[in-house]
């Protein structure tokens, strides 16, 4: 009894503007935060990047990647995750329509789609390997390497999040309705992020 | 009906049926937040309230202890080195805590000293005051002066101190790895660090974890202040201690990540065999090293000092908040140009960004380049310039309360004042060429981290204890604290000019008792300083015992002050009790009705008007009807 | 000033030092005046508005512009030091002078924990190195089939100098990062490995004497505290003789 009671007033402390925007700043806190993550993630992703443009620029010569990696593995890969931006939005806005069912669907859709980029980018390494090139073989791969398998962190992270809203938090659905579809809109906006890293990286490593 | 009768509460005029409602409403209130602080006293575990809390209040008392415990044993690495340098080669029985492998006999080796000197850096930095600045009293102070219950996301808070930990745990662990903690510096240069020991894994493991955690923790302090500051807190009426807070999470956000992408770079040449920072023929020690090649060690340096130029000024900025308040506080008066304190600390942010290269001058740089960080860097000095004349000028017309914490906080003025104007030499690169890796170098930076932002520290410590604990420490060891401290440290870092300009470098094993240009000077002036630094360490004990008796006499609920011993007018200490009602702060969210710092306003008996005060009505005409906003009488009773 | 932080620093033995000392008593001028403005100022507010002679504090405070008008004076010198001072002598601290001044050039080749410093020897020109050549006895790996490089000159820790006569160093590094610093040229350079940066400088007088080093400026790992060279200058006599009875590179590497 005490218990319950003392749980209640733990879990009564209420922080504003949790599920609803703040007028001034036309963000609710969650959505706010996911900006403000996505700008050390350019950040961290822009420091990357401009290492490889001064190891590439200052190196005497610089393989081409077309020549050995997989351009269409990359190709499909680039498909797969526009593919599963989509989804996500499509998930959001059932939420947002009240239909948790198609809500979900389109979540293990998003997953499924996630999945399959690994899938993918795991035959991609595999080949690699077995043409004896590591991370070690040169700057160009260990470039291709290090970028890619961040990426891939990433992808995972984001597979984790929506494995774990899409089978336990929608238990939220009932008890706080509009906080479970903010948070799929804020893990919406990492995937899209995450989508658009991709995008930046298959030209720059496949293509140029 | 008749007329009502009005009493003056304060500098309130209110109805006297309707204060006493309010009153007795008040009354409830409190008695109903203490009923749930007391039930989560009860009824959550120990381990729940004191190690995984949610409360920003906890977490910051986490982490204020856990930095200090960390201060204390970066100042302890540093004792140990000072002794080598005082007199070197000599044998010390407490260096034996080092092990047989580090001081055979008590005599510290080479390459055990470079150990101490990198891990010196790193915990002071990264483990001591970011945490205690940021963390403790950021995460304390800064939701209570906005008026917030907690901070946005209090779970995340929980995350960020537990990445602090074990970040800090791995850092210690390399002690005791083969071949020791890091020794390439807190700077990490690569070669060097490529092909150093296994403590640099550790070291880049740890940073990650660290730089994880500062992460969390800017994002949940921007979100705090921007989303949960309460109605009528406008960004102009924050105190400023607010700003800094705000601005120094903007950096930490924005400068951290690349060097975490330079931990990644790091960890693939070491652990990946990647060259990224290994040119290609290198030969070390006579063989030749089997990489690929082709990489660029000056890589490493421009992403490290991209970082490492804000993050020293997010280890100032604090420190000037911190300051900030104290000293309007004890001047009893508004701070000099708020506005353009506020101004100059955006403006300084801003810069922190384009400043980096200042750092490698002496890399091989063109004159354009050169010229470009030279002018950056001088911009950046008139910010600086501008927040300190405010606080000097703040004190013209005051009536200055010298307290413990004000001793602090007044004498970080100067001793940032030396720290900075020493930046100048180093700022102009052909100045620089002469001082440049001389302890010149580390003279300017002590007299900004140590003089400066530790004792802003410790002055926020004598300041805010009331807060933590419902007691004050002890005035009379308080000021035995800090003159001998003050004299102490002066005695260290001053020297330290000398020395650089006799062109003795840093990281020298033996003070530069090898070199003919430095062995005279080093002779001279290293015992004294290793002296001074001996004292420097048992002026702290005073203040230890200091704050653990009264943290403990606290604890059992021996308070000795009110709520707001030093008569402030921010929220932190006016709308709420000392310590602070349980998880959630306020009884009611206060509203904010006026600037930070309405010290001695004219005509105002009290002396000075806390921000949720709304300004005295003047007496209401006789009629029924009239809003008195309870908050305000339910704040006097609080 | 340069008087007063002339006690501590070394002799000055180069051409451009002069410039950087005067730099550096400047900027230590303006540093005092600040500090010495501020600070009488700081001791006399704290005197004059202590709570007991001024119970009573005024809102209003300082109604003066003065530290405006201070801000913009020390802007304006930090500029004038920036243009007519330091990027000027850094500009000129950069240009290598020319062919016509007949400098002698030197590689220095830094590695744990000495100092390489080799000489083109007779000819003037510096012969081929090649890594996988590099023995305990051939630190440079110098490859003695480029007949140019027979004649070189290689020492350890033996840095010789001509007076008066304009000098280039092209400081680079074998293995890690180490500084190329010579106190009593005014002269710095990080030793950088994979990067050739060239320094110059001129010595206007000679040791007589005195024991002048290379330092090392840059943490490169443990024997870093004990990694010297000495740099003499000598008269060209004396420089000339000092090369001739060097061993060339074909004796001290043999075959
Ligand atoms: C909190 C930390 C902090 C702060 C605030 C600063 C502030 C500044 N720093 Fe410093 N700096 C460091 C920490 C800091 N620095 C560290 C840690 C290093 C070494 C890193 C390493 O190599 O390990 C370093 C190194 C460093 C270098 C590289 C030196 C070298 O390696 O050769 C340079 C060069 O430009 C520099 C410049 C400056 C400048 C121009 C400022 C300016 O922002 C200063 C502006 C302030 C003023 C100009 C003071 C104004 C005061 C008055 C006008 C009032 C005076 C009144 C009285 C005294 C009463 N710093
Ligand atoms: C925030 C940063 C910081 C701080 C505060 C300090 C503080 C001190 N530092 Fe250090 N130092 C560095 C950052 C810092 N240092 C860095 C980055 C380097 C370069 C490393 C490198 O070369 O890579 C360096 C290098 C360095 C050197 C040069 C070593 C070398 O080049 O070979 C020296 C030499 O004397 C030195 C001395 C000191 C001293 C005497 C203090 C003293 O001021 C210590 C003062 C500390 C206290 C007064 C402790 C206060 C805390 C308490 C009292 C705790 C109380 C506890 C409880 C209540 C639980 N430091
Ligand atoms: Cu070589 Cu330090
Ligand atoms: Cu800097």
């Amino acid at each position: 009894m005490a218990d319950a009671h003392a749980h209640a007033a733990h879990h009564e402390l209420e922080i504003p503007y949790n599920v609803h925007p703040r007028p001034d700043t036309g963000l609710y806190n969650a959505k706010f935060g996911i900006w403000l993550f996505l700008a050390s993630e350019v950040m961290l992703f822009g420091a990357l990047f401009s290492s490889y443009i001064l190891l590439r620029t200052s190196a005497a010569h610089w393989p081409r990647g077309w020549e050995f990696l997989s351009v269409t593995a990359a190709t499909i890969n680039t498909f797969v995750l526009i593919a599963s931006s989509v989804t996500v939005i499509m998930a959001w806005s059932y939420l947002r329509l009240g239909n948790l069912k198609l809500g979900r669907i389109y979540i293990g859709a998003t997953l499924f789609l996630a999945a399959l980029f690994l899938v993918f980018k795991g035959i991609e390494y595999s080949h690699e390997f077995h043409q004896h090139r590591f991370p070690s073989t040169n700057t160009f791969m260990a470039i291709y390497f290090t970028l890619t398998g961040l990426h891939g962190l990433h992808v995972i992270g984001g597979m984790v999040v929506f494995a774990y809203f899409l089978f336990f938090g929608h238990k939220m659905w009932q008890t706080e309705r509009e906080r479970y579809i903010n948070r799929i809109e804020v893990v919406g906006l990492y995937w899209h992020f995450v989508d658009l890293v991709w995008i930046f990286l298959f030209p720059s490593l496949y293509l140029m | 009906m008749g007329l009502r009768r009005q009493i003056r509460v304060g500098n309130q005029w209110l109805y006297a049926d309707e204060a006493r409602k309010a009153l007795l409403e008040a009354e409830r209130v409190m008695r109903e937040e203490d009923r749930h602080k007391l039930l989560h006293g009860h009824v959550l575990p120990w381990y729940r309230r004191w190690l995984f809390s949610t409360d920003h209040k906890v977490i910051g008392l986490q982490y204020g202890f856990t930095a200090l415990c960390f201060l204390l044993m970066g100042f302890g690495l540093m004792i140990l080195m000072r002794l080598q340098l005082g007199w070197p080669g000599h044998a010390f029985s407490i260096m034996k805590v080092l092990g047989e492998g580090r001081a055979p006999g008590g005599v510290l080796l080479p390459e055990a000293y470079n150990q101490l000197g990198a891990m010196h850096g790193t915990i002071m930095i990264f483990l001591g005051v970011v945490p205690l600045a940021v963390g403790a009293f950021g995460n304390y102070v800064t939701p209570l002066m906005i008026g917030a219950p907690d901070m946005a996301f209090p779970k995340l808070n929980m995350v960020s101190y537990w990445c602090y930990v074990p970040g800090g745990l791995i850092m210690l662990a390399s002690f005791f790895v083969p071949g020791g903690a890091a020794n390439s510096g807190w700077t990490s240069y690569p070669p060097l660090s490529d092909i150093a020991t296994m403590g640099q894994t550790f070291w880049l493991f740890g940073m990650v974890f660290l730089i994880t955690s500062s992460l969390l923790g800017s994002i949940n302090f921007i979100v705090t202040i921007l989303q949960l500051r309460v109605k009528g807190m406008t960004l102009m009426r924050f105190p400023f201690f607010v700003w800094t807070q705000l601005v120094t999470s903007f950096l930490l956000l924005l400068a951290f990540p690349p060097l975490e992408a330079a931990a990644v770079l790091q960890l693939m040449d070491r652990l990946a065999g990647t060259s990224f920072f290994l040119p290609s023929g290198l030969v070390v020690s006579g063989e030749i090293l089997k990489n690929a090649g082709g990489g660029n060690p000056l890589l490493w340096q421009h992403l490290f000092w991209f970082l490492a130029h804000p993050e020293v000024y997010v280890l100032i900025l604090p420190a000037m908040g911190i300051v900030s308040e104290i000293i309007a506080n004890n001047t009893r008066k508004p701070l000099w140009g708020y506005r353009s304190l506020v101004g100059a600390l955006v403006f300084l942010g801003f810069m922190s960004f384009v400043v980096w290269a200042h750092h490698m001058f002496l890399t091989g740089m063109g004159t354009t380049i050169s010229a470009f960080f030279q002018t950056t860097t001088m911009i950046i000095s008139i910010p600086s310039v501008i927040i300190l004349s405010a606080l000097f000028i703040s004190l013209w017309g005051g009536s200055i309360r010298f307290n413990t914490p004000m001793l602090f906080a007044l004498a970080f003025l100067p001793m940032f004042g030396i720290g900075g104007l020493t930046g100048l030499p180093l700022g102009l690169a052909s100045a620089d060429i002469h001082l440049h890796d001389t302890y010149y170098v580390i003279g300017h930076f002590h007299y900004v981290v140590a003089p400066g932002t530790i004792f802003a520290l410790l002055a926020g410590v004598y300041y805010y204890f009331p807060k933590f604990t419902g007691r004050r420490l002890n005035e009379f060891w308080g000021k035995v604290h800090f003159w001998v401290s003050f004299v102490c440290i002066n005695g260290i870092f001053m020297p330290m000019f000398a020395q650089g300009l006799a062109g003795v470098s840093r990281r020298l094993y033996d003070g530069g008792a090898q070199y003919a240009h430095a062995k005279t000077i080093a002779e001279q002036t290293n015992p004294f300083m290793s002296i001074c630094a001996v004292g420097l360490l048992f002026a702290q004990v005073p203040f230890i015992i200091n704050f653990f008796w009264n943290a403990f006499q606290g604890l059992r609920g021996k308070r000795t002050v009110d709520s707001n011993p030093w008569q402030a007018t921010t929220l932190d200490w006016a709308a709420t009790t000392s310590p602070p009602l349980g998880h959630g702060n306020f009884a009611r969210a206060p509203v904010v009705y006026r600037g930070p710092y309405e010290y001695s306003v004219p005509g105002d008996p009290a002396g000075f008007i806390p921000q949720h005060v709304p300004d005295t009505p003047a007496p209401p005409p006789a009629v029924i009807g009239g809003v008195i906003p309870a908050t305000a009488v339910a704040q006097r009773e609080i | 000033m340069e008087k007063f932080l002339g006690q501590w620093m070394p002799i000055d033995a180069s051409e451009h030092g002069a410039e950087l000392d005067r730099l550096l008593g400047i900027v230590h001028w303006l540093m005092l005046i600040l500090f010495v403005v501020w600070g009488a100022y700081f001791v006399y507010a704290l005197w004059r508005f202590n709570a007991k002679r001024n119970p009573q504090a005024s809102y209003h405070g300082a109604q003066s512009h003065v530290s405006t008008y201070a801000e913009g004076g020390i802007a304006i010198v930090e500029v004038v030091l920036l243009v007519a001072f330091s990027i000027p002598a850094w500009y000129r601290w950069t240009k290598p002078p020319g062919k016509e001044k007949n400098p002698l050039e030197v590689h220095v080749v830094a590695e744990q924990f000495a100092w390489n410093v080799h000489y083109p020897g007779a000819d003037g020109v510096f012969g081929r190195r090649n890594v996988k050549l590099t023995t305990s006895s051939n630190p440079l790996g110098l490859d003695l089939t480029d007949p140019r490089a027979q004649d070189d000159v290689v020492t350890l820790n033996q840095f010789h100098v001509e007076l008066d006569r304009d000098t280039i160093v092209k400081v680079s590094s074998k293995d890690v990062i180490h500084s190329f610093k010579l106190p009593v040229m005014r002269a710095e350079q990080d030793a950088i490995p994979g990067l050739d940066v060239n320094i110059h400088f001129k010595p206007i007088r000679t040791n007589n004497g005195d024991r002048w080093e290379i330092a090392c400026a840059q943490l490169c790992g443990l024997g870093h505290y004990r990694m010297r060279g000495e740099i003499h200058v000598d008269k060209k006599a004396d420089f000339d003789a000092w090369l001739a009875k060097e061993p060339t590179a074909k004796v001290s590497i043999g075959s």
